[in-house]
């Protein structure tokens, strides 16, 4: 037996190590109908037993986890509640240039969905303006959050 | 209009700098220059291999490094003939648990050079290495395990281990 | 639901250990950076594993990306002969909550809980996106720091605070740690130097983000009779619950924290008296919050209801060290530990949970057990 002596910070062994998995996702019958609008270009929401509109849509209200009733398109544009700007873009994010996070809440519903405004600067951006959605092309979009490239403020486009 | 979307792909990706820590570190420099190092258990004397730096009984540091023999034996094994995704090795093979000679703890290793038919516990194997200019610490430095041609060693030297 | 008291069998903390919080284990694994821990908190106290009950601990797989780490984690206890064993994928402070309520049962009367990751290994704000609602939000990629930023935007467009009160948090916590050993971010500046900072995601600027941790830390319960055998002032756990809210981040409001709140008026350290609604925090000396960025630590204030007269984080808080899986449950530590020392008579640690205080923790603490008081 012997006490082995203290290893260096050099000795320890670092390597790469990449996990990378895609998972294939069901979407069930409400989830489905949103990413399916996504793809021909409108947005739907989701009118709970109270009367309320949420968009995205859930299969249960948010609050009173009642079952939703039907799903109904809400407008393309709509008001930023409150916004954070990624000077530096990160992998995967929407844009690849500077950038703002936005809580979108469109007409006709009552939560704000989360996207991102192109915008020139944060000083372009305050809670309250109105922006509207930039579609990619229609035979770019396959059901997904990125079908919606961007917002953009209203009359900018 | 198209067909309804009904699934939706989610790719993940992450990357990491894996650390290794000090005992693995310690037990893959070991493999790199050929050799098994375990660790002991000042508390209850067992050797761990490979170790993790903590007596799993304990719960204490296992501060004492202990080099191991080339040679063990099978406490237990499976034959393998499912084909999987990525197998590179060609079925049908044998996996088995290998309790190194000095060793307190068997870990899984392949065994070649032996038929399918005439694997058995207690069989006494013996590490094969890669060529010595190609040993790294990584466990492709092991080969695999084969019949060392010692006689099998008695049930009762291994049971405690299965 | 959890009552304030309501003839529960009284559990206190008994001792508490954590390692150095750091940028980065350069050296060791997990179970090399949780062992020196163990060994610790069980020396505290005089006790080894096998006099354990039950044993619960909390870490993130994804952090080192290797599934079932937290099984070998395990390694560093000692987990042979099988023990009452359980584990959650989320900070230890809930599991500490699991084992509270394992030791309401009368046939244990200790448990040990811990907690660790090592942060530096990832990319971090990758792998938090995991755990986002997978169909509208991780698609995107937000990463943690953009959703609290757009929580700090919603607070300062309420009016009730500015990006100097998001500083004078960064500052006060930072000095509060310079007493800290085992603090990672510490220093003497002001809030108005570290206005000078650059913005990581505006309006949140490089102080009021949290540092990327690695470390590890323990805690042990004794129920009744047991806590005060093994301890001079048991750290009595008068109150606990958690709450969590939808995981629909825009049909919250960002600027409030009701499920906060709500978890301390069940944990009897918040009534709700008056006709204007505000909460108001009873009985606490002092507050370890669990507020990973500056502006949170504002909105759990006003949600405990905390008056000047409360020290908050005097520890330094998750600005000073922000172990993903670990700072929870350090900040019960650490409330507990005034206690034990003798410096507070009662106190009150929140864990967090999920982007922008998803979820909410409150654990009320006090030198003497609750309500019938059993022992």
């Amino acid at each position: 037996m012997f006490y082995f002596p203290a290893m260096a910070e050099s000795d320890v062994l670092r390597a790469p190590h990449v996990i990378e998995y895609t998972y294939t996702r069901s979407t069930g019958p409400v989830i489905g109908a949103f990413l399916t609008g996504l793809r021909d270009g409108k947005i739907l929401g989701a009118t709970t037993p109270a009367g309320r509109v949420v968009v995205p849509p859930t299969e249960y209200d948010p609050i009173t986890s009642e079952e939703v009733g039907e799903l109904v398109e809400v407008g393309q544009s709509g008001v930023v509640r409150t916004w954070s700007w990624a000077a530096h873009p990160l992998k995967d994010q929407p844009l690849d240039r500077p950038f703002a996070w936005a809580l979108v809440l469109l007409d006709g519903a009552d939560t704000a969905m989360l996207h991102v405004v192109d915008a020139a600067g944060p000083e372009a951006m305050s809670s309250g303006m109105r922006v509207t959605a930039r579609w990619r092309p229609a035979g770019e979009r396959i059901g997904h959050m990125k079908d919606i490239e961007c917002f953009v403020a209203e009359g900018a486009s | 209009m198209s067909e309804p979307v009904t699934m939706l792909e989610t790719p993940i990706k992450i990357e990491y700098e894996f650390t290794a820590g000090l005992a693995q570190s310690r037990y893959l420099k070991g493999i790199s220059e050929g050799k098994f190092l375990g660790q002991r258990c000042p508390k209850c004397t067992k050797v761990y291999v490979p170790p993790r730096g903590s007596c799993p009984t304990d719960g204490v540091p296992t501060t004492d490094e202990v080099e191991l023999g080339n040679t063990g034996i099978v406490t237990t094994y499976c034959v393998v003939n499912v084909p999987f995704q990525g197998q590179s090795i060609e079925i049908p093979y044998i996996c088995a648990q290998i309790l190194l000679d000095g060793a307190n703890i068997a870990f899984m290793g392949l065994i070649q050079e032996v038929p399918t038919a005439e694997i058995r516990m207690g069989m006494r194997v013996e590490a094969v290495w890669v060529d010595k200019k190609d040993l790294g610490p990584t466990m492709a430095s092991v080969k695999y395990f084969r019949p060392s041609g010692e006689p099998d060693a008695a049930y009762e030297t291994f049971s405690e281990y299965l | 639901m959890a009552a304030a008291s309501g003839g529960r069998r009284p559990v206190a903390v008994v001792s508490f250990a954590q390692s150095d919080m750091v940028r980065r284990e350069e050296l060791r694994n997990d179970v090399e950076v949780l062992q020196p821990v163990i060994v610790d908190v069980f020396e505290k106290v005089g006790l080894t594993k096998d006099e354990m009950g039950f044993v619960c601990s909390g870490s993130c797989d994804y952090l080192v990306g290797a599934p079932f780490s937290f099984v070998s984690a395990l390694d560093a206890v000692g987990a042979w002969p099988p023990m009452r064993e359980s584990h959650v994928e989320m900070d230890g402070a809930f599991a500490l909550y699991e084992a509270w309520t394992q030791l309401q049962e009368d046939d244990i009367d200790t448990a040990l809980v811990f907690s660790f990751g090592r942060s530096s290994m990832s990319e971090l704000g990758r792998v938090l996106t995991l755990q986002l609602d997978p169909y509208y939000v991780a698609p995107l990629w937000p990463d943690p720091v953009a959703l609290a930023a757009l929580q700090a935007r919603a607070l300062i467009d309420s009016g009730r605070y500015t990006e100097a009160d998001f500083a004078a948090v960064a500052a006060r916590s930072r000095r509060d740690a310079l007493n800290n050993p085992h603090a990672q971010v510490k220093g003497e500046q002001t809030a108005e130097e570290l206005m000078g900072d650059d913005y990581v995601v505006a309006p949140l600027r490089r102080h009021a983000l949290p540092p990327i941790t690695d470390g590890a830390t323990a805690i042990i319960l004794a129920a009744g009779d047991r806590a005060a055998e093994l301890c001079e002032r048991p750290a009595w756990i008068t109150g606990m619950d958690h709450r969590i809210e939808t995981h629909s981040l825009g049909a919250r409001d960002l600027t409030t924290s009701p499920t906060t709140r709500r978890a301390g008026e069940a944990a009897g350290v918040v009534e709700v008296g008056d006709g204007s609604g505000a909460p108001v925090g009873v009985g606490v000396d002092v507050a370890e919050l669990h507020a990973p960025f500056a502006h949170q630590e504002l909105i759990l204030r006003d949600a405990l209801g905390l008056g000047e007269a409360v020290a908050v984080n005097p520890s330094g808080g998750a600005l000073a060290a922000n172990g993903v899986m670990v700072a929870g449950l350090v900040r019960i530590g650490e409330a507990a530990s005034r206690i034990m020392d003798g410096t507070a008579q009662s106190a009150l640690a929140h864990a967090t949970s999920g982007p922008c205080l998803q979820q909410n923790l409150v654990c009320a603490l006090a030198a003497e057990p609750a309500g019938d008081g059993r022992r």
